[in-house]
């Protein structure tokens, strides 16, 4: 378990430390930098602000301190919003973006299984088409379609929900449904295939064969094995659902961690790209670590291989 | 393959939505009376008519010729990443598959490493900092899609390498260059390019979403994602500059994706559709 463990992590710790340094670089190669503006700068003001902010080192030098800072959590100060440390800014942002991220995972988790389910047990029926038809339109429908066309019925034409904005929870509504509309397709269609397959089994049949209730048969019986499927896309989904929140972001102009990015990327503001960067790809690849542990907890096969 | 594309009623209406699609996108164009920047100022910002089928938009654009030219660029764009997602590929999944060992899992961890990323945020560094240009949209895109191509083209490498016109070629003294361009990217081929059919729908969604933020196709060129970004913005007074290029947009990735899970069922590429999908995003 242990060395399974370890071997998953320092993996995890590559990777990461490899998306540090391209991003960090292919920031510094981009032509145009953070103190370009309308006016320009009297050389002494400049060269003191480069020096400020490491940047009259050589690119190296620039590269070992910005890990030597990171090694202690600090990802630096934006180089754009003078009064804001890139930690700061991330953690104004972080919240709202995990926030539509788990409300969309539960809900797509809650709509997916459900309807896998039921879709499974009556397989090929008219309901189980049904299903299948929306888990496609589900998947198919990117959310600039899907987004835009819910404010349009829901917001501007109802008036149920706000079109844009984050002060009340009724706010987050739209957003986390247009966010968790794939997932929950995905979610169905990976809950069907596995259901229908392990009502097959032999310990289902002869569960059937008892007399079991149909309720007991598919809690007690049939979902524990039918959802490793669902639990081994957590990962892949969770990852997913991180970039996904960010196009969810700009079109309710949410002010969450995938603004921050984009509005980085826009300025210039190296630090913010590239704190912005590494917080999303920690928080996947510590996503992914979380599923693989648990996937080993479940399966002794992989624990020992 | 055939049975795939035209087996069922459902797959038979999404490839005549898909054929008109295209062709409406090649020859509409050129037919309608309208060019597709020409402004009308006698119809500015008005609804469907019989003079402008979709409407005009907010500065007296027809509509339609819009909402047709916005496809040819998107599908254009779609159609060219993905060339280049097959370039690095289809080499990269051969090499691997062919020379195995560790040369084979290091390779493949780098794909398993970038599958655990969130590309959109790489591409969208790519074009914010080397220019808005076509060219670095669909290469950056092309870019960050050859993934499933690689594990794909792998596998079906393992499969021929030990075919015995691969060990005639090597016992004749052919090298490992000779053998990979000459007889196993030839033979995966057919497999390679039915699955790179299967990315598109991903990158025409990734470029609407990058011409949505402003980060894409540029005015006054236009695509999908320029004119659903056009057209949100407007949908409190002209709904139908939202609701025509999002049907198109929507009709044409429900059909591509209706088709292509029935192509990959038909390949049997045993790997959860689902999530191949859902990297599109």
């Amino acid at each position: 378990m242990s060395r399974y463990l370890l071997r998953r992590l320092a993996f995890a710790i590559v990777t990461l430390l490899a998306v540090v340094t391209v991003t960090f670089f292919l920031v510094r190669l981009a032509p145009g930098g953070p103190f370009d503006g309308e006016r320009r700068l009297p050389p002494d003001v400049e060269a003191n602000l480069r020096a400020a902010y490491d940047l009259d080192q050589p690119v190296v030098v620039q590269y070992g301190r910005y890990l030597a800072r990171l090694a202690r959590g600090d990802l630096g100060p934006s180089f754009r919003q003078k009064d804001f440390s890139v930690n700061e800014l991330i953690a104004m942002g972080l919240p709202i973006s995990v926030g539509i991220g788990l409300a969309a995972l539960s809900l797509a988790l809650l709509l997916g299984v459900a309807g896998g389910t039921f879709a499974g047990l009556s397989r090929d029926g008219p309901r189980d088409r049904m299903l299948v038809l929306g888990a496609t339109l589900g998947l198919a429908l990117p959310p600039i379609v899907v987004a835009p066309v819910l404010v349009l019925v829901f917001a501007v034409t109802l008036g149920w929900f706000p079109a844009g904005g984050y002060a009340t929870a009724k706010h987050f509504v739209l957003p986390a449904v247009t966010l968790a509309l794939p997932y929950a397709a995905a979610f169905m269609r990976l809950t069907r295939g596995s259901v229908a397959e392990v009502l097959q089994r032999p310990h289902v049949v002869t569960a059937r064969a008892k007399g079991l209730g149909p309720l007991r048969l598919v809690t007690r019986h049939v979902l524990p094995s039918a959802l490793m499927p669902v639990v081994s896309f957590l990962g892949p989904a969770a990852a997913a659902l991180l970039a996904g929140s960010m196009v969810i972001e700009e079109v309710f102009s949410l002010p969450g961690l995938g603004r921050y990015f984009v509005q980085g990327a826009l300025n210039r503001d190296y630090t913010l790209v590239t704190g912005a960067v590494i917080v999303y790809a920690a928080l996947v690849l510590a996503f992914n670590l979380l599923v693989d542990l648990g996937y080993a907890r479940l399966d002794p096969r992989i624990r020992h291989a | 393959m055939r049975e795939a594309l035209l087996g069922s009623p459902l797959a038979r209406v999404c490839c005549a939505v898909l054929a008109l699609v295209a062709l409406a996108a090649v020859i509409g164009p050129w037919l309608s009376p309208w060019a597709f920047d020409a402004v009308d100022w006698d119809a500015i910002d008005v609804a469907p008519s019989a003079a402008h089928w979709f409407g005009t938009d907010g500065v007296g654009r027809d509509l339609l010729v819009r909402t047709l030219t916005g496809a040819r660029v998107s599908i254009a764009i779609a159609i060219a990443a993905t060339l280049v997602s097959c370039l690095i590929g289809i080499p990269w999944g051969a090499t691997a598959g062919y020379l195995g060992g560790p040369t084979d899992m290091t390779m493949m961890r780098v794909v398993d490493g970038l599958y655990a990323l969130p590309f959109i945020l790489l591409v969208i560094l790519l074009v914010v900092l080397f220019g808005r240009n076509i060219v670095l949209l669909f290469v950056a895109l092309g870019a960050v899609s050859w993934l499933d191509l690689a594990r794909i083209v792998r596998g079906q490498t393992l499969a021929a390498k030990n075919e015995a016109y691969v060990e005639a070629a090597r016992a004749m003294g052919v090298g490992t260059p000779g053998i990979l361009a000459r007889h196993i990217v030839p033979n995966v081929m057919g497999p390679a390019m039915v699955y790179a059919t299967l990315t598109v729908p991903g990158v025409i969604i990734a470029e609407s979403f990058l011409s949505f933020l402003g980060l894409g196709v540029q005015e006054p060129q236009t695509s999908w994602g320029v004119l659903i970004a056009d057209g949100a913005r407007e949908m409190r007074s002209s709904p139908w500059q939202l609701i025509f290029p999002a049907s198109m947009l929507a009709m044409t990735l429900f059909a591509l994706s209706v088709l292509a899970d029935r192509l990959r069922d038909a390949l049997d590429v045993r790997r959860p559709s689902a999530r191949q999908a859902l990297r599109r995003a």
